[in-house]
């Protein structure tokens, strides 16, 4: 590592201030950031530690039908919070990771950071969650922008993210053996009027919606509804776990397995 | 009534007191006063030619005490390899040199280019980052074929190629063996890769090296499996240092699996340093390092063929195998595709014509050498892989194919060069049925079917050559050290016994199972006993710990040793109780004349040793203390029979343990319960090799799976509960405890059995998969379905 200022403000306009010198970076939970600083891929001039401000933690219930969660509220809290209210979120954030990670890392973290593997983008986008940053507010349509990338502005912080409750959700996450992050991962968020599919794990574009299923079950919410639809495997993700063609048939069953299960 | 101390006992391990609470003593926990700390600059290129480094600025930074690169070890030693083999027409393999820092060219990524040794670790890497290096990259070998294919670029620019040797063993007259597949009524032959893997102990390589300016001796703390080794390798190939001027200590290892057996460069590199320094100089490796710089295990490329007569006898083996060594050739890295490996291809069975034919390619990726298993596991895997599609091919169901060419009579000689003493497969084989509950396989498939999941059985046997072996015999084949191993028994005066071991214990619980025996052959209380290992400042020259050969070998010179003691303590008695020797009996910690009530204790009898005021002086020395060296007259052949049950998701390829079984013969045993948690931990980690692990380098050299973000270890919910029965038992013919070794059976014996039971699970749907090579990832076992 090399030498940083660190900073734990007890404010968001705080924060927003301490970020505004040259080089300094947020600090969730630490467990992507931490690792790539042991690792000097990552020289900050500061750290500024979200994890003291009370306005960034916690699930809360806003009216009927959406919950806030804090922008540094950590994965283990989520899922002991939001079970009740959104139990398919609680689920997912219940299984990031091991729970030393859960315990530290953070869903502002997580979804500033949009690693193409992560959970909690495929929950955001298919959930057509709202993330509020220190300066706006953005639709989760609009907020990822590619693998490792965001609209979020230097220096800008989330807040909280606004999640509307689905009438039924189901987060299917098949494994990478050793990351144990998602090799492929599909959120089926069923709503009043229609349903939203994100796919994380798959494309080399990060996470996104899969609109042919969208609309198929839109139509009929059950898996067979699935059979005809098809996955181009064109710009989706080859490693050493899996190729473009495995992916797109993940994407498929897991859809469907996430239809089952929410049904 | 059943025993509750000493041979036969459960009893757990009293080192894990010690590990638990964290009272462990690493080599990191280890400090030195005045100690620095060293970083190596490593390359990141595969293959390179150094045109220049400028280490001024890295010099003048804040901390540093020294900056080292090749250029200060060019009057120094390179790292030895310590097993030459000879190729198929007699000549001695190609020895490239394997200098501690790279000298004008790097050949992996990790190969150490210049270390710093500063006041604290983060002055190092700092400026280390200052070093300027100028490296023109080379197209990197990776490739084994590749490597092998006439004007390939070379890994060592002075050798003739990139083939280190090319080996044959067993029958040598090709027309011969042709003869046998040409008559043969079946043939069947299997292309298959044993997959590179990086061992991955807890505890990374740590070394501290520490000079003594007043005395001129050195101390090397290191996380070693045979300090002596280490001293020796360093001392006399590397360093030119004399033997009595240097200590190595390796105190509490977090674990091995081969890996700390070599000789590596950071060691020689920080005893060198401690002097030139005049400081201590400490070095631990991040886990990246670990990645890059331990020796890895496996890599092999192999086509096994298999002949068979018309009543489904095996005729005949012939294999091919590219061995990869990687840029050099780590300590014993020539002896395992070619000695642990070539002689364990007859496997369980009476095949009378066996040829293993083995090239060792030199590629620019990281040394290869031995890991749990070492050779035996490649054997075994192709052998019992070709068996299940032969069983498979002929429509033969595989334990009986198997049964019928087991071999029956011992001792057999087999046609790669081993003399097996015992053995019973058919043993293991019927407790294996019956532990596994092979009849009741059906009912489990058509239940995994029933929801949706497709289920295999996978059987597979296994034997192993342990107890590494008769040093003349070695000898002969190449081996350039001795491997007898060493015991002293150190009987103090009230009675309680420190017994020195050349054995190390990194995991396998020597501090338990070695007092057992001692205990018992004198009738003591366990507690009495204690070994002491890893310090050769205080143990006799002994070779250390690997291939599962501790208590075979050196628990067998303990023994000796303990004989040794038990004799003279036996003519003190006699003195005392003024009797004869040859009347003298030892039970329970005392000594008694036979047939009488007279009688003199363990404790009294030490005592007068050392006291020896009523002593026996003109006939007998005090004191009370042996020593042995037991060099073994063969090796042991543990052997057995596995069964895995998987389930297999014919959505996603996912394969899960089910059931696995494991029947060893181990001969004697001594702590049942060790014994049982050594097969666990072997099977997890042939779960891994057969799963998970894929050790993959892309073709610019570089690590793909260079961190555990994409290296697969096995977790606990990736294995099931075991079932290990070791009650099928034919001792060891030839060492005093009967026993042969179980430390590598579990990694040997269990990725045939995974591999056999997905290939079992996918024809049960028609899939027609011949074969998947390791790791059988859900992606693969998705691949081989779709055709
Ligand atoms: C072993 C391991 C396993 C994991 N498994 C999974 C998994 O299965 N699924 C999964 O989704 N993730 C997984 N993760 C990642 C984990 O969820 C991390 O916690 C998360 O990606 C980053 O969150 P963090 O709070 O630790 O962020 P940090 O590491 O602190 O920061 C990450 C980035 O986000 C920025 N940042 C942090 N907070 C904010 C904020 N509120 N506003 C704006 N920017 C911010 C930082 O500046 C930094 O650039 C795993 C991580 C580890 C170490």
């Amino acid at each position: 590592m090399y030498d940083f200022e660190f900073e734990r403000p007890e404010s968001v306009t705080d924060a927003v201030t301490s970020l505004q010198s040259e080089g300094a970076m947020p600090l969730g939970g630490g467990q992507t950031l931490i690792p790539t600083l042991k690792q000097r891929l990552n020289s900050p001039s500061k750290l500024v530690s979200l994890t003291a401000i009370s306005d960034l933690q916690g699930v809360r219930l806003d009216g009927l039908n959406t919950i806030r969660v804090g922008g540094a509220t950590t994965h283990e809290t989520v899922a002991k919070q939001a079970v009740q209210h959104y139990p398919a979120l609680a689920d997912l954030a219940g299984h990031i990771g091991d729970p030393a990670v859960r315990s530290r890392g953070t869903i502002g973290g997580s979804l500033a950071n949009n690693d193409p593997s992560a959970c909690y983008p495929a929950a955001v986008l298919a959930s057509d969650a709202t993330i509020v940053t220190s300066q706006r507010e953005i639709a989760a349509d609009e907020f990822f922008d590619g693998m490792f990338a965001t609209v979020l502005e230097e220096g800008e912080i989330i807040t909280t993210v606004k999640f509307p409750i689905p009438v039924a959700a189901n987060y299917q996450k098949f494994l990478q053996p050793a990351s144990r992050f998602a090799l492929t991962g599909v959120f089926v968020a069923k709503f009043n009027s229609s349903v939203r599919v994100a796919v994380t794990g798959a494309s080399e574009d990060g996470v996104y919606r899969w609109s042919e299923a969208e609309s198929l079950l839109s139509a009929d919410f059950s898996p067979v509804a699935l059979d005809g639809a098809h996955v181009s495997p064109d710009s989706m993700i080859s490693d050493l776990h899996g190729s473009p063609e495995y992916r797109a048939s993940l994407v498929k069953t897991l859809t469907k397995r996430a239809v089952v299960a929410a049904s | 009534m059943p025993k509750d101390s000493g041979i036969g006992v459960s009893q757990k391990r009293r080192e894990d007191v010690r590990f638990l609470t964290g009272a462990g003593n690493y080599t990191d926990d280890i400090n030195v006063r005045g100690q620095t700390h060293v970083h190596f600059l490593r390359s990141e290129v595969a293959h390179g030619r150094i045109d220049g480094i400028d280490t001024s600025a890295a010099a003048a930074m804040a901390g540093v005490v020294r900056v080292f690169t090749g250029a200060d070890f060019e009057g120094v030693g390179g790292l030895p390899c310590g097993w030459q083999v000879t190729d198929r027409d007699n000549n001695p393999m190609q020895e490239p040199p394997h200098p501690i820092l790279a000298q004008a060219k790097v050949r992996h990524v990790g190969d150490p280019i210049a270390a710093v040794v500063a006041e604290t670790y983060e002055q190092a890497r700092d400026a280390a980052e200052a070093i300027k290096v100028d490296i023109t990259e080379l197209p990197a070998i990776v490739n084994m074929q590749s490597a092998l294919a006439e004007g390939s670029d070379k890994v060592h620019d002075d050798l003739t190629s990139n083939l280190c040797f090319d080996w044959c063993l067993g029958e040598t007259d090709d027309a011969k063996v042709q003869a046998a597949f040409d008559e043969a009524a079946h043939v069947t032959t299997l292309e298959l890769v044993n997959q590179r893997l990086v061992a991955n102990p807890m505890e990374p390589r740590v070394a501290v090296g520490d000079y003594n300016r007043a005395s001129d001796e050195h101390t090397l703390y290191t996380t070693s499996q045979n300090p002596h080794v280490i001293r020796l390798l360093m001392c006399a190939f590397v360093l030119g240092l004399p033997e009595h001027k240097v200590r190595v200590v390796a105190p509490d290892v977090g674990g091995g699996f081969g890996t700390k057996i070599f000789h590596y460069a950071e060691e020689a590199f920080c005893t060198f340093a401690a002097k030139e320094c005049n400081r201590p100089v400490k070095w631990t490796a991040s886990r990246t390092e670990s990645f890059l710089s331990d020796a890895q295990g496996r890599d092999h490329v192999t086509k096994i063929e298999l002949a068979l007569d018309s009543s489904n006898n095996f005729t005949a083996i012939r294999t091919n195998t590219l061995a990869n060594l990687g840029a050099y050739l780590s300590t014993f890295s020539s002896s395992v595709p070619t000695w642990l490996h070539g002689t364990l291809m007859a496997g369980n069975y009476k095949t009378p014509v066996i040829q293993v034919n083995v090239k060792a390619v030199f590629t620019n990726t990281v040394p290869v050498d031995a890991y749990r298993g070492a050779g035996r596991p490649e054997a075994t895997f192709q052998l019992e892989r070709a068996i299940d599609t032969a069983a498979r091919e002929l429509g033969l169901d595989p334990i009986t194919l198997r049964r019928q060419n087991f071999i029956t009579e011992f001792p057999y000689a087999t046609p790669v060069a081993l003399e097996y003493d015992t053995g019973n497969y058919h043993g293991t084989m019927d407790r294996l049925e019956a532990v596994a509950d092979i009849g009741g396989f059906a009912a489990r498939r058509a239940a995994s079917e029933a929801s949706g999941k497709l289920r295999g059985l996978g059987i597979n046997c296994y034997i192993e050559a342990c107890g590494i072996a008769p040093s003349n015999i070695v000898g002969m084949l190449g081996a350039r050290a001795g491997l007898y191993d060493a015991a002293t028994v150190r009987v103090n005066a009230t009675g309680s016994i420190s017994v020195l071991v050349g054995a190390h214990s990194h995991g396998q619980g020597h501090e338990t199972v070695f007092p057992q025996v001692v205990a018992d052959m004198i009738g003591i209380d366990e507690s009495q006993v204690e070994i002491v290992h890893g310090d050769s400042a205080k143990i006799p020259f002994g070779m250390g710990t690997y291939g599962s050969r501790s208590l075979a070998v050196c628990g067998s010179a303990m023994v000796r040793a303990t004989e040794k003691i038990i004799n003279k303590a036996k003519k003190i008695a006699a003195h005392l109780l003024e009797a004869s020797e040859a009347d003298i009996e030892l039970k329970d910690g005392v000594f008694s004349v036979a047939g009488t009530d007279k009688s003199v204790a363990w404790g009294d009898v030490t005592l007068t040793a050392y006291v020896p005021h009523n002593f026996p002086l003109e006939d007998l020395e005090p004191g009370l203390e042996e020593t042995s060296f037991y060099d073994p007259a063969n090796f042991t052949f543990p052997a057995g029979a596995y069964a895995c049950e998987v389930e297999v998701d014919p959505e996603t390829g996912q394969v899960s343990i089910e059931r696995f079984c494991a029947a060893d013969d181990f001969g004697n045993i001594v702590n049942p319960m060790i014994v049982d948690g050594q097969v666990h931990g072997g099977i997890g980690q042939g779960i891994g090799q057969a799963l998970l692990e894929n050790c993959a380098y892309d073709q610019d050299g570089q690590l793909v799976s260079g961190s555990f973000m994409d290296y697969a270890m096995p977790r606990a919910d990736d294995v099931p509960f075991y079932a290990v029965d070791h009650s099928s038992q034919t001792p060891c013919t030839h060492n005093p405890l009967g026993v042969k070794g179980c430390g590598e059976a579990g990694a040997i014996g269990s990725p045939p059995a995974v591999v056999n039971a997905v290939i079992d699970g996918l024809h049960s749907a028609n899939h027609g998969v011949k074969h998947i090579d390791m790791p059988v990832t859900p992606a693969r076992v998705w691949e081989a379905m779709q055709g």
